[in-house]
């Protein structure tokens, strides 16, 4: 039966999110985004000890310790951690211990055996860090045309592989800062394209794998973002993602597929990140406004209300509408129903409102909106990655079309 | 918790209502706006669906129990089918929910079974006003106390079928508060003037109507005359956010049935040597339609559920889903008809048509 209600496992999950965001977040987010190379171990040592304590916080469901009774809830859950957490700083909430991207690929592409070595140290004692490294120089949204090589060396049994990562979100925190780890994609045959790609696990501490370079961002300071060479780095057969028989077969999509499958799971966790952030700024618009004596008088026709009423109604039915398609494409996960239309249309939208609301809210408030007095233009800057990373909002169209289309890729390009 | 999904019942609803609005109101729709007539037959037809009955207790002659959701399924494909049938089988509807609504348990009694049990008949409501800013909740149109009676003044427009009307709901502004008084069409003053011709829906006879000091009993005031929060009558906000849901739901289905066609549209055209579809420009067009249908389906379906809950923010979610809703229906209808290029802009297509529709969705305030 067609329902809204928010669980009230969920309801008071966020009431102790809220709080951390107000406590743990809001008040160095200042700091963490003019100081960008320094790790915030205050929150993530408490959110980690948080985590291990109640549960939650994997990005992963086979990793969540504690069942739930009744049904499964746990993309939706997930969804409103993450809302909640970007709410408080999205920067630092990228800051968040745990697998991440890296172990969503795990758990994408990874057998039971590997699953087990890998993500064990996400539950350890001290925070660690997943990252996942695909995107290089002149290769972002056409993942296809990564050049990063793994060569076998049967003597050794090894994977030997070179090339050059950028962008890697908490590259540095998996690699160098905790015992973490990196899944990086790599091609075993370029002339393969899609079909020669696979992932591969590389521990911290590994030989040849450096990082180069800690990037300088408009926004999302908090979070680091690295480039990364490889140069002969030697890692164990066993660390390459997936079944042997995958493994065996040089020539096949499943691998590319695995990298998509990763990103359909977790593209409605970046959806929320986008809302929360959204809905940070068009909150302070509104307590901005109401400090001003400003009224929003719902209810009336357009051509009465003012221009401020207007815009405010119109974000008020931005945000509402990326957060019901978000929930939405979680649900969808949470009850085995395949979601990719669902979770991209959830990302095009939120990619594109979080945009608007933030340049609109500093646009409404003036120089007030300009100032880094206030955590407004933070946000603006914070903002403009949603539509860009895990999927542009470009790309995520391009999958909502060849879904309503029946297209394949081939077909529309 | 969250559930998106709709029970038996209502799939059974919505397949049916499918059905009606594929066989029944699509091949009636373009010939229904050229004519400016929908056959009654069509009318009838609909009625029989039963979708305002379902949402009327036993006790009062339907079968069902009110609910918003339910509704709102079931107007998105009504819609779906052609907008202005739909609005004529449901105008009895403008008279009906009011009175389930915000009547008093006499009024309740008095006008429903016959309505509920019966034929479709023509029980409207005039609610809208030929101002450029009408607003509902700041009526021109007046009430006015005199011993045991209201006294009506003012003019109507876009009154769907006042002409043979058998009651109206009026609304009038009594003392600075919109509410609504039941009107007998046999009482004196009570001028139907002429038949309004519109951008679009032109198939709904809709009319400007004047109430010349019309003299009604004072308990026909909607909700009669005990006291709700310290005031006589009842409370506009359930009204309006009934209604505004409901419209947001038709705006939904008339933006899909113009997806949907211009999809399937690009899916045949080639240009360049492929099909249209297969271009960007295009495909990210139809790609942020579906979005944004999709965005408003659900915004609508969250504002219908806290009406069933009773939830207080219930009216003003009901006004940004219609708020939100008319917008995308209005982007969308016009994309499609840029997408089918000059073929759009013909008649033979229905695209150009449900634009035409798509900029009524504001205008048709008046307790669905």
């Amino acid at each position: 039966m067609i329902s809204f209600q928010t669980p009230p496992h969920i309801q008071n999950m966020q009431n102790v999110l809220q709080m951390v965001a107000e406590n743990m977040m809001r008040p160095v987010s200042r700091y963490y985004d003019e100081h960008e190379h320094e790790i915030p171990w205050d929150y993530i040592n408490f959110i980690h000890e948080a985590m291990l304590q109640s549960g939650a916080g994997s990005l992963t469901p086979d990793e969540n310790g504690k069942p739930r009774k009744g049904p499964r809830t746990f993309y939706q859950q997930l969804v409103f951690t993450i809302e909640m957490l970007s709410w408080g700083d999205v920067g630092l909430y990228l800051c968040t211990p745990g697998g991440g991207l890296g172990a969503a690929a795990v758990e994408a592409t990874g057998t039971p055996e590997q699953k087990k070595r890998f993500l064990a140290r996400f539950r350890a004692k001290k925070p660690a860090f997943g990252a996942m490294a695909m995107t290089e120089p002149h290769a972002g949204s056409d993942t296809s045309a990564i050049k990063t090589r793994a060569v076998l060396d049967p003597e050794t049994n090894e994977w030997v592989l070179n090339g050059e990562k950028i962008f890697v979100t908490a590259g540095k925190k998996a690699l160098e800062d905790t015992d973490g780890l990196i899944v990086v994609w790599a091609t075993i045959d370029p002339e393969a394209g899609r079909a020669g790609m696979r992932p591969f696990v590389i521990e911290a501490g590994t030989p040849g794998i450096k990082i180069t370079k800690l990037e300088e961002k408009m926004g999302i300071r908090a979070s680091d973002t690295a480039a990364i060479v490889l140069q002969d780095c030697r890692i164990p057969y066993e660390n390459l993602l997936g079944s042997p028989e995958v493994v065996r077969k040089k020539s096949t999509a499943a691998g590319f597929k695995g990298a998509m499958k990763t990103f359909d799971a977790t593209r409605p966790a970046v959806s929320a990140s986008a809302v929360g952030v959204a809905r940070a700024a068009l909150e302070l618009l509104k307590e901005m406004l109401a400090q001003e004596g400003i009224q929003l008088r719902y209810g009336l026709p357009r051509q009465k209300l003012t221009n401020i009423e207007r815009e405010v109604i119109d974000m008020e039915i931005m945000l509402r509408s990326a957060w019901l398609l978000t929930i939405k494409a979680a649900w969808m996960a949470d009850n085995g129903k395949p979601n990719p239309l669902e979770a991209s249309m959830s990302k095009v939208k939120a990619g594109e409102i979080v945009n608007k609301i933030t340049q609109k809210a500093v646009e409404l408030m003036g120089p007030l909106g300009y100032s880094r007095e206030h955590l407004l233009e933070k946000w603006f800057r914070d903002a403009k990655i949603s539509d860009i990373y895990e999927g542009t909002g470009q790309i995520n169209r391009l999958i909502v079309a060849r879904h309503i289309l029946g297209y394949s890729g081939r077909m529309l390009r | 918790m969250y559930d998106f999904e709709p029970t038996e019942e209502q799939k059974m609803l919505i397949d049916w209502v499918k059905r009606f609005a594929e066989n029944d109101l699509r091949p009636a729709a373009h010939e229904a706006e050229e004519k400016a007539e929908i056959p009654q037959s069509l009318v009838n037809k609909g009625w029989e669906l039963g979708i305002l009955q379902a949402s009327i207790p036993e006790k009062f002659g339907g079968f069902g129990e009110r609910s918003a959701v339910t509704g709102v399924l079931a107007a998105e494909e009504m819609a779906w089918g052609d907008l202005a049938a739909a609005l004529a089988v449901m105008t009895p509807s403008l008279f009906a929910l009011p009175i389930l609504l915000a009547g008093n348990e006499d009024q309740q009694r008095a006008y429903l079974p016959p309505l509920v049990e019966g034929p479709w008949r023509p029980y409207t409501a005039a609610l809208i006003e030929p101002a450029f800013d009408f607003d509902p909740l700041d009526l021109q149109t007046t009430a006015r106390e005199q011993d045991d009676i209201f006294v009506i003044e003012g003019v109507k427009t876009l009154v769907p079928y006042a002409e043979g009307a058998e009651a109206f709901i009026v609304y009038a502004n009594w003392e600075g508060r919109t509410q609504g008084f039941i009107v007998p069409a046999e009482i004196e003053g009570i001028d139907v003037q002429e038949r309004c011709k519109l951008l679009g829906v032109n198939a709904l006879p809709t009319y400007r109507v004047r109430f010349d000091q019309v003299r009604i009993p004072k308990g026909n005031l909607l909700g009669g005359l005990g006291r709700v929060n310290e005031h006589i009558g009842h409370e506009m906000a359930p009204l309006l956010a009934a209604s505004r849901v409901a419209l947001a739901a038709l705006a939904v289905g008339l933006a899909r049935a113009a997806f949907e066609y211009s999809r399937d549209y690009a899916k045949e055209r080639e240009a360049f040597g492929v099909k249209i579809a297969q271009k960007q420009a295009i495909a990210f067009m139809l790609a942020e339609m579906a979005t944004e249908i999709e965005a408003m389906r659900l915004l609508t379906w969250e504002a219908a559920w806290m009406i069933d809950q009773n939830l207080p923010e219930a009216p003003t979610r009901a006004y940004l889903a219609l708020t939100g809703a008319a917008d995308m229906a209005m982007m969308v209808t016009d994309r499609a008809v840029q997408i089918l290029g000059g073929h759009g802009y013909i008649r033979d297509h229905p695209v150009e048509h449900w634009m035409r529709n798509a900029r009524g969705i504001t205008n048709l305030m008046a307790m669905v």
